[in-house]
């Protein structure tokens, strides 16, 4: 599976998708959820959480391991995909359906300034050296 | 950067799609896709481990049974049956734990030890060190020459025999923990994950062609991921994460494999004797959402505690561990575990969770 054209990404492997009222939804990629293996447990952050860029702020548990995931720019949560808490595996079966949160951007320019698809699969494959 | 050792099936591995890790050195299968999925298959039909990173050492000459009575926690005078297995502890003089391995009783000149692959080179100098003081005419080889693979799940041994229809003969009567030596293959009915099967000793040279024959008898290949989740509801221990040389057998769930009551003298008892236990190994399972890990810190009434291993049980569905704890807990206490940021309430049962492809 490539990655999506449309979407923007970080180097802690987040997908961003930019919607047309201008929140963002997040995720993680394909090549996370290939990493992590089978997902048993997400924890998301509550609507209303003021976040940093790069904070800490959701955590997804596959059978192996833990990982953290981090907000991809500044902004404030305004919903969590309650549907992963009793079916986590969603991030393994379809990773770029499956969001983990939504927040309202303080800056939209900090999210154009994110990996494209081509940068972000650079990026991976730098990673796999 | 250290080159990885490789088993004769890593072609093999990467050939079925395995995502291959660093297990201790080795270049391992962690799975071959879904670690659950590989997991269910083990308890509802059968799959195949590559174990043989793990050391087969044969001890052989007259008296190798006394030096075992003394080299070992567990009593070697419990096998007298040829081919009888029993599962040991190898201890420090502090009582500390070298190893956990399998000794085969075969003749009154020859045992063969099955041990862990990251302590192997340790045990057999332990092992030779220890011979040279006690029983320096026992010869003590270490069998590199041979491959192991583990068959396992309520369908495995049928599996076995359809790929090996020579050894049925002689391993259709095993009992759990017997083995026989079928000429080039050594069939044993041992394993690591709660259910039925066999794990099969062969020359190095003839480990793929049998790999490959299973496979197509419809054993599907089971990673190192689904091997821990299926150890740990069968509530077996994993050396170096519930036992270590820094603890003792008494105080990691294993007094079971420990013989103090023969007269007999062995290695680390009068340790053992003098220090009684103050902790003990239990089961958690999480009452809430989350997944148990090990090193996480226990909190109960006794006293703190740390959880030794820790994963999601795919067979019930929940989070389980085991944890070293103050002996004052009890089954059925509620304890608090420490995740992250949080305190998450977990229940002490138990164990084993899930033998013979149930939850128990």
């Amino acid at each position: 599976m490539s990655n999506p054209g449309n979407l923007k990404y970080t180097d802690s492997h987040e997908w961003v998708k930019t919607e047309a009222d201008g929140t963002i939804t997040i995720g993680i990629t394909q090549h996370a959820q290939e990493l992590l293996g089978d997902m048993v447990f997400v924890e998301a952050p509550a609507a209303g959480r003021k976040l940093k860029a790069r904070e800490e702020c959701a955590v997804v548990e596959s059978v192996k391991a833990a990982a953290d995931v981090y907000a991809p720019v500044s902004g404030e949560v305004v919903a969590a995909n309650s549907a992963l808490d009793s079916s986590p595996e969603d991030i393994n079966n379809d990773p770029y359906g499956a969001w983990i949160f939504k927040m309202r951007p303080d800056h939209a320019a900090d999210v154009s300034a994110l990996m494209d698809a081509t940068a972000y699969q650079a990026h991976v494959d730098s990673e796999a050296h | 950067m250290t080159t990885l050792k490789q088993t004769p099936l890593n072609a093999a591995h990467r050939e079925m799609g395995a995502k291959m890790v660093d297990f201790g050195g080795w270049d391992m299968p962690v799975n071959y896709g879904s670690q659950i999925d590989e997991h269910h298959q083990v308890r509802n039909d059968c799959g195949m481990f590559d174990v043989c990173h793990m050391r087969v050492v044969d001890i052989k000459g007259n008296g190798v049974r006394a030096f075992l009575r003394y080299l070992l926690a567990n009593n070697a005078d419990k096998i007298t049956l040829p081919g009888k297995a029993l599962y040991s502890v190898m201890l420090r003089p502090d009582g500390g734990v070298i190893d956990d391995l399998i000794i085969y009783f075969m003749t009154e000149r020859w045992f063969r030890v099955v041990v862990n692959a990251g302590t192997a080179d340790k045990d057999i100098a332990w092992m030779k060190q220890q011979a040279g003081t006690h029983a320096p005419g026992l010869t003590i080889t270490s069998r590199d020459d041979l491959a192991m693979v583990a068959i396992q799940g309520p369908n495995a041994r049928a599996k076995v025999w359809q790929v090996l229809p020579h050894t049925q003969t002689s391993t259709q009567g095993l009992q759990g923990f017997q083995a026989a030596d079928c000429g080039e293959y050594f069939v044993a009915r041992t394993g690591y994950t709660g259910e039925d099967g066999f794990e099969v000793m062969l020359p190095k040279e003839k480990v793929e062609t049998f790999w490959y024959a299973l496979n197509s008898a419809g054993v599907k290949p089971i990673g190192l991921g689904a091997r821990d989740t299926l150890r740990l509801e069968a509530g077996m221990n994993l050396y170096g994460q519930d036992m270590d040389e820094s603890v003792g057998p008494l105080e990691s769930g294993l007094a079971w494999t420990v013989d103090l009551k023969s007269a007999r003298d062995f290695i680390g008892k009068s340790a053992l004797l003098a220090n009684p236990p103050a902790r003990k190994l239990v089961g958690l399972v999480l009452l809430d959402r989350g997944v148990l890990r090990g090193h996480q810190q226990v909190h109960t009434a006794h006293g703190a505690g740390e959880i030794t291993s820790g994963s999601f049980s795919p067979t019930l569905e929940k989070s389980i561990a085991l944890a070293r704890v103050p002996n004052g807990v009890q089954n059925g206490d509620t304890v608090q575990v420490a995740i992250r940021d949080k305190m998450l309430a977990a229940r002490v049962v138990k164990y084993p969770f899930a033998r013979n492809g149930k939850a128990v």
